[in-house]
């Protein structure tokens, strides 16, 4: 079981108590413990399986508006007390920021809304094996897939957040976790491709037979690829790349980014940085979302913030220290985004993919070619060539690159949202970006 | 060597049996302890952002039957906490019959001292040179827009308890200090990073206001980007620099000739022991053993002893890189290659610092040898998909080859190609081998280690660039 609210109060208290002895003037701490058990299978077969059990606490001490912190897992008073002596002693000769704070009063989060984050059901070892035989028999069915990885993971956590303004606050939170990476071999070629289900609570996840039928199928239809050769082409993003351009457009909006002057999105609010049909949402309460929070790591109230309606940028994620520093107030976004969409666009999936009569699907981009400080974009992909709405053959070994800027200005959506991760978008198209291949 | 029980209930007797009776009928496993102690510094922004102390304290217990690992770690120190660990453990590998492998070699080389770094420089000294380094470049250059500066050192203690009451233990620095700068010149911003590190304190690097160094290549990088223009795009000869561009042997060769891919036969080079998968004069080593580097290790994670395994000879594969659990199943032995993150995560066969040794020609020949083509002189970062050998490269400074002479420097230049086959396409190999500057970490399985590469100037004859231009 995962320490009780109690328990984790009486260290966080600890610790304040012992700051403001020490002669710090402000102080603020995260204790956190969590409890995970992970099964995982090779080929049918057990391959590995892993308790882990982690405790944490970082401790933030402030004299005037110097700062500084320590983390810990060690939770024995004696080790405390040595850490946050060190840490004040630290923080004295620390220079001064005066954008340094808590984070304002009339911002904390007054109440905890019930999001149903935490399931108490308990999967036993022998049941999470049992889960993963299905999920594999069903994998391997096709004989040329030769080879089946999969792994089940259950996580249970809770933290209590409190600082010397009064603020003393946290909630337990789950999650189930169940992935297949598949291999499929033919005479030309070896791929591999993978699905994976992550939810709240346990009932929510995808069944065994399906996860593991969705990943050979994607990995078969990847064999024997194509290089093709350099040309502009429109781009259809897959729903998994998609959602991961809107998570590069999350890290541009930051506050810290912004602040810095390090974002291609800077001094870019009230202005057309999408086609007019564009929304974009970061919904913090959504019930048993995976993203979801009552608020954010400095006990700051987040609420729905609509970040582009109508293709104009209404907000940056702001925390306390950077929103200081734009002269903004905190959203209660520390820690980025919390659950991440586009709305749904006007076109079923059908009419996108028929958009032109030729052009490229990606499902995978690999590499770490996203800049943004510029907006430059450049990585590796694999995919499909699809003319006339049919997917004629699989492409790989091929980049693709454009720009942020001009990439968001093409974007058309399809209508087929579905709310399985943290970060969700439809499928994408984007005309006229550059292939290189041979 | 902190000792890792003494405030808890456990006596070594107890840790003792407590293994032994968790381990008798597998064939193989141990407990590990660590203790890390570890500091960042960051400076941004013209201030002090973030200073952090943080000492984390914890032991992971591992028990192998066959093919089968169980795992268990928690940061609670206590006789409960390591018998309900044991109890886990059993009862995953319930009908387990292994024989344990007592057998572990042994060397007196140390490749690192036993030293704190955090503690044998001051805070105010470290300050002092974070807000010396963001006064030189901002006076150094008017396009300065911004500078970040940090440091981060650590102390990594372990011991590693193995059935039989035999202890190893190893006491591991680490620093890394690191530059950035960003300028901005007629509306275009463009980034410059450079950075150095090893197993050693931090005066070491920073004697001779060697910093200064550091400063000015990283604005010597960013300064080249703002004049670059948009990268080519299509299939061309690529010329590679030598020191870190040598993590694309790492990517696209070194993470397929690791133990566990080869094992489970899902490496492209599973199949290809003894046959040729390089030019000629193409030699590849992972080597542990160079002193001080950020990669090397006195003895690995398991407490098997480091050494320099050679993985491809003048072009012939030879040997993959080993943990224990992979050489015993493979029929070979450990080569000191079992590695993990922290006590959070299971052993797995991982690089060290992996290097392409020298050759015989110059780079001058290389460039001239080229009609069209790149020279990259600096990556960013670089991904591999160990199965179908793909790999892709993000350049940080590169530049055009126009017969045979060095061009403008280009921008946003990815490089794609194909691991098992991109060896066999390197023309020329380079005699001005070089490491890199201390600065790499290598992803795998969600476990971070850090990592040394080195290389000498290479030709490769064909690589797909992805750039804008066609």
């Amino acid at each position: 079981m995962v320490k009780n609210q109690e328990y984790l109060k009486s260290k966080a208290s600890y610790c304040l108590e012992l700051s403001k002895k020490l002669g710090a003037t402000d102080a603020s701490v995260t204790v956190g413990n969590s409890i995970s058990e992970t099964v995982n299978f090779r080929n049918k077969v057990l391959d590995e399986s892993n308790r882990s059990d982690s405790l944490a606490i970082s401790v933030e001490t402030y004299i005037g508006k110097k700062k500084s912190s320590i983390s810990s897992s060690n939770l024995l008073d004696e080790n405390l007390k040595t850490l946050i002596e060190k840490c004040y002693e630290t923080t004295k000769i620390t220079p001064e920021d005066e954008f340094n704070s808590l984070p304002d009063q009339n911002l904390l989060a007054k109440e905890i809304k019930e999001l149903n984050l935490y399931d108490k059901s308990h999967l036993e070892n022998d049941k999470k094996i049992d889960y993963l035989k299905e999920l594999e028999d069903t994998a391997s069915k096709d004989e040329k897939i030769v080879n089946t990885e999969s792994s089940f993971s259950e996580n249970k956590a809770n933290f209590i957040l409190a600082n010397s303004d009064g603020f003393c606050n946290g909630y337990k939170s789950s999650s189930f976790t169940a992935s297949c990476v598949t291999i499929a071999k033919d005479e030309k070629s070896m791929e591999r491709d993978y699905e994976f289900t992550s939810r709240c609570h346990l009932n929510d996840i995808v069944d065994p037979k399906n996860l593991g039928k969705i990943a050979a199928d994607q990995t078969i239809k990847k064999l024997s690829p194509k290089k093709i050769g350099s040309e502009k082409i429109s781009i259809i993003f897959d729903k998994r790349i998609s959602k991961a351009f809107l998570s590069s457009f999350a890290g541009a909006i930051s506050s810290s980014l912004i602040a810095r002057g390090t974002s291609f999105l800077k001094d870019k609010i009230d202005q057309q940085i999408f086609p007019s049909s564009i929304n974009i949402i970061d919904k913090p309460d959504l019930i048993k979302g995976i993203g979801s929070q009552c608020f954010d790591s400095e006990g700051v109230k987040s609420e729905t913030l609509n970040l582009v309606k109508s293709g104009i940028l209404n907000n940056y994620l702001v925390d306390t220290y950077n929103g200081k520093k734009l002269n903004l107030k905190s959203n209660g976004r520390k820690d980025g985004s919390t659950n991440l969409y586009f709305e749904n666009g006007k076109m079923s999936y059908e009419e996108l993919i028929n958009i032109n009569s030729r052009s490229l699907y990606i499902t995978e981009t690999i590499g770490h070619g996203t800049n943004l400080v510029t907006g430059d974009y450049s990585v590796g992909a694999n995919g499909f060539l699809v003319e006339n709405g049919e997917f004629k053959y699989p492409v790989s070994e091929i980049t693709i690159a454009g720009n942020f800027k001009d990439m968001f200005k093409n974007l058309i959506l399809a209508n087929d949202l579905d709310f399985k991760y943290s970060v969700n978008s439809p499928t994408m198209i984007i005309e006229g970006m550059t292939v290189a291949g041979k | 060597m902190s000792n890792f029980f003494d405030k808890s209930d456990l006596t070594r007797k107890d840790v003792d049996n407590i293994v032994s009776d968790t381990l008798k009928n597998c064939d193989d496993g141990e407990l590990y302890f660590e203790d890390l102690k570890s500091e960042s510094i960051l400076l941004d922004d013209n201030k002090i952002k973030s200073s952090n102390y943080s000492s984390d304290l914890g032991f992971g217990f591992r028990a192998i039957s066959n093919e089968v690992v169980a795992y268990s770690h928690s940061n609670e120190i206590s006789k409960d906490s390591l018998k309900s660990s044991s109890e886990n453990l059993k009862s995953t590998l319930k009908s387990s019959k292994g024989t344990y492998n007592h057998e572990i070699p042994k060397t007196n080389n140390k490749f690192y001292e036993d030293i704190n770094p955090i503690e044998q420089k001051s805070l105010d000294s470290k300050l002092e040179v974070l807000n010396k380094v963001n006064d030189y470049l901002r006076k150094k250059d008017s396009t300065v827009k911004q500078v970040t500066a940090s440091f981060s050192g650590e102390q990594k203690s372990i011991e590693i308890i193995r059935s039989s009451g035999e202890a190893l233990t190893d006491v591991r620095p680490l620093i890394r200090f690191n530059v950035s700068v960003m300028l901005e010149k007629n509306g275009r911003k463009e980034t410059g990073v450079y950075g150095i590190g090893g197993r050693q304190s931090y005066d070491d690097y920073l004697k001779n206001d060697n910093w200064k160094n550091v400063c000015e290549e990283a604005l010597r990088i960013a300064s080249v980007n703002l004049d670059s223009k948009p990268a080519p795009a299509g299939e061309m000869k690529v010329v590679l620099g030598p020191g870190w561009p040598a993590i694309l042997i790492h990517e696209a060769i070194g993470h397929g000739l690791e133990g566990d891919f080869n094992r489970k036969k899902t490496s492209a080079f599973h199949d290809l022991m003894g046959q040729k998968v390089a030019s000629e004069g193409v030699t590849i080593v992972d080597d542990g053993t160079i002193d001080k580097r950020r990669g090397s290790l006195t003895i690995d994670d398991e407490g098997t002893p480091t050494e320099r395994t050679v993985l491809i000879e003048n072009g012939i594969l030879k040997n993959f890189m080993q943990d224990r659990l992979n050489a015993r199943l493979m029929n070979t032995r450990s080569t000191g290659s079992g590695r993990r993150e922290n006590y959070k995560h299971i052993v797995l066969p991982r690089m060290r610092n992996t290097m392409m040794l020298s050759g015989k020609q110059t780079q001058e020949e290389m460039i001239k040898s080229v009609d069209k083509g790149i020279f990259a002189v600096s990556f960013g970062g670089g991904q591999v998909d160990i199965t179908s050998g793909k790999f892709v490269f993000n350049c940080t400074e590169a530049y055009e080859i126009n017969n045979g002479k060095i061009g403008s420097p280009i921008k946003g230049a990815t490089l794609v190609g194909d691991g098992p086959s991109i060896l066999k396409e390197v023309s020329m190999v380079g005699n001005d081998m070089m490491m890199d500057p201390g600065i790499g970490t290598c992803g795998k399985a969600g476990q971070g280690v850090p990592v040394g590469v080195a290389q000498p100037s290479i030709l490769i004859n064909k690589m797909t660039v992805g750039g804008t231009k066609l």
